[in-house]
């Protein structure tokens, strides 16, 4: 037996990858010092990746429809875990999250708080249920408790516009990376990185990417780690940064109050031709804004990214793989721990990235230098080239201020490590980094948008019927339709990408949380009762958010409106999820209480042992 | 009350304490963010330590905990899976 040979052999098989990778490290470390140029190290460090991945997509290649759904539910609870991570560790996780705190300071970090407190709702609300239910998909959960083809296409809408949105964004990173590693325009990149997702997805389904994600985790996880470690031993911050940072973030006050934190005003900036995207610091790394709106705003933001994270079925579907109900909850644990290695560094880095630039002790510091002896900087010039970074010199006195240096939030990823004098090794390995996380989570998007068309719409209500073959077959094509869909609308860029990642926990908890939560946890919730209360949640949640985001209400609403209560276009799932709960409870108790079968159903999902209420193969 | 019901009764409870612990560390802490920065942890201003890594750490470790305590709960009621299930 393969099979029960190759999960016994996981720890030994990824442990010889990781080592492998680590080799392929210094082999590349030494091609640099033989004279290879930088930009081929960082071709052969995609190229090599992605190579691997694709071979691990072929090997896994199935023709059984639970190992295409559900991975044959065998993958071991700390393989999940690092699959879910990579899964959740998204393009914009790995390269914009510690611009984002650069930037952002305390504020920003909201995200941080959301992006893991969603995992306790995650493992105390649904995924042991939803494991034990033993559903392929979360629409598969939803129309099966409440029963009917009408609440599971309500299901499917939801997942499809929440899922989409993401991918989107998910393909346009993949894209970014993968035009800048191997220096080819962006729209060809867009294309490249959509037949690299789909080979390592197509054959295998569920397993194939299961086990890519688990490469891809070894592979972003090292890559986000080494630089971090390394820059902070560089920049004098101490060889555990995590916990050594503190005088660091003190000296980062000094400087801001040294230097002066000025808000330039949007017409010297459009003078100025700082060119879109780009930002500079104008709030303060870790102090706390004053007043209760401030507080809210902090607190808004983390509600919705929690809850969020909670209803994205991509995210839940990867629970579905466990053996046991038991090992889903253990493995929920086990993804945040994996997660929380990359999101604690995050802010370390932003922070090191920071006093880099800013501490005129350190031979990096650039800011109250004067400008022309910063545009002779090599790396300046680079990314000056390429409009990642800029110099507007409002006051005209030939020095560098805190608010004339503009960067892209991605820089402080893609750029610290040269800015810190590490190897060119190091920069490569962050592009193979960044690729990794961009493609783990495409991967996992556009599977859970085609698994939930091919199985709970073209299965599950036009044709029942189906032998194997021909819904394997239907499954294989629809994720090539929506894979090009979405690299289609990604060559557009429509909106920044944090942007577009977080409407998706927005749309996500506007239809999709309650409907599951009260699923599991109230008896008394009706067909009526989700089909209405998804409808109202995501329909108020996405009128809220064409009446609130600027670009669609001045086309639609003939104006720009303020946000209602500081629900900005980040936060409407505040709007969305509260109409679907109330309308979900009212309409549930106004209708007819759902039959002795549905309740012994509930009554059977809440107990970890005996049979799965739908069958192994369904 | 049934053995089922009792299980469920527990676990309700379980999932009720895990929930707010959950909110102590995500939401509570934070609505006092400025007086907490006054504080220091590790050199660090503590509401800053907390958003930046306090808060995601014992995230990690509520989860592990949960799981264990609901595994001792499985197991008092008989419903504990087992391993070749």
């Amino acid at each position: 037996m393969f099979k029960g040979d190759f999960i016994q052999n996981l720890p030994k098989i990824y442990g010889t990858y990781t080592g492998g990778f680590l080799v392929f490290i210094i082999l590349m470390a030494l091609a640099e010092q033989a004279g290879v140029s930088a930009k081929n190290i960082g071709v052969m460090f995609v190229a090599f990746t992605v190579l691997i991945y694709a071979l691990i997509g072929y090997l896994s290649r199935t023709i059984q429809v639970d190992a295409y759904y559900v991975a044959g539910r065998q993958v071991p609870t700390v393989f999940n875990g690092m699959a879910t991570a990579a899964d959740w560790m998204s393009g914009a996780s790995f390269v914009a999250l510690a611009g984002g705190v650069y930037f952002g300071g305390y504020t920003y970090m909201a995200f941080l708080v959301g992006w893991t407190g969603g995992y306790v709702l995650v493992a105390t609300l649904m995924a042991p249920y939803l494991r034990k239910f033993g559903c392929y998909t979360v629409p598969d959960f939803i129309g099966t408790r409440y029963g009917g083809n009408l609440v599971r296409a309500c299901a499917v809408f939801v997942l499809f516009i929440a899922s989409f949105t993401y991918v989107t964004a998910q393909i346009n990173a993949t894209g970014t990376i993968a035009s800048r590693a191997l220096g080819i325009p962006f729209e060809a990149g867009v294309w490249v990185g959509l037949i690299s997702i789909l080979i390592c997805s197509m054959l295998g389904g569920m397993r194939a990417v299961t086990w890519t994600q688990v490469a891809q985790y070894i592979v972003l996880i090292i890559a986000y780690l080494i630089p971090v470690f390394w820059i902070s031993s560089n920049v004098g911050g101490g060889i555990f940064p995590h916990l050594m940072l503190g005088d660091e973030v003190a000296r980062l006050g000094e400087l801001e109050q040294q230097f002066g934190l000025v808000k330039n005003s949007a017409a010297d900036m459009k003078a100025a031709g700082v060119p879109g995207g780009l930002k500079y610091i104008s709030g303060t790394h870790s102090g706390v804004p004053e007043g209760g709106m401030a507080v809210w705003k902090y607190l808004s933001l983390a509600i919705c990214m929690m809850v969020g994270t909670a209803s994205l079925p991509h995210i839940l579907m990867r629970y579905f793989t466990t053996p046991t109900v038991r090992a889903a909850r253990k493995s929920v644990a086990w993804s945040l721990f994996f997660i929380f290695l990359l999101y604690s560094s995050a802010p370390m880095l932003a922070t090191l990235s920071k006093l880099a630039l800013m501490d005129p002790n350190l031979p990096t510091g650039i800011i109250g230098k004067s400008i022309s002896e910063v545009q002779s900087i090599e790396w300046v010039q680079r990314w000056s080239e390429v409009k990642q970074v800029f110099i507007a010199d409002f006051n005209g006195d030939g020095i560098l201020q805190l608010n004339e240096w503009f960067m892209r939030g991605d820089v402080v990823v893609l750029a610290t490590p040269e800015v810190a004098g590490l190897p060119f090794v190091i920069s490569g390995l962050v592009f193979a980094g960044g690729m990794a996380a961009a493609m783990s989570t495409a991967d996992g998007l556009v599977l859970a948008i085609s698994n939930a068309l091919s199985h709970d719409i073209y299965y599950k209500i036009i044709n029942p019927k189906a032998e194997t073959s021909k819904r394997l077959l239907v499954a294989r094509v629809l994720l090539v339709i929506i894979g090009a869909a979405g690299a289609y609308i990604a060559s557009f860029r429509l909106t920044s990408i944090l942007g577009s990642v977080a409407w998706a926990f927005d749309f996500a908890m506007s239809g999709l949380f309650f409907p599951l939560v009260l699923g599991v946890w109230w008896k008394r919730a009706t067909r009526e009762g989700a089909i209405a209360g998804i409808i109202a949640g995501i329909v108020s949640g996405t009128v809220y958010l064409t009446w609130v985001f600027p670009k669609f209400s001045v086309p639609i609403w003939g104006g720009v409106n303020t946000p209602f209560l500081g629900i900005d276009h980040l936060r409407f799932g505040l709007i969305g999820a509260p109409i679907c709960l109330v309308v979900m409870v009212v309409v549930s108790l106004m209708t007819k209480e759902p039959s002795a079968a549905t309740q012994k159903l509930v009554d059977d999902t809440r107990i970890p042992t005996g049979k799965a209420i739908l069958g192994k193969q369904h | 009350m049934s053995n089922k019901d009792a299980y469920w009764n527990k676990t309700k409870n379980h999932m009720i304490v895990t929930l707010v612990l959950w909110a102590f560390f995500s939401l509570v802490i934070f609505m006092f963010g400025s007086e907490l920065n006054t504080m220091s942890f590790l050199g660090y201003p503590l509401a800053y330590y907390m958003t930046a890594q306090g808060s995601l750490l014992a995230f990690v470790i509520i989860l592990f905990w949960t799981a264990n305590k609901q595994e001792k709960i499985d197991e008092e009621h008989g419903f504990s899976e087992r391993e070749d299930d």
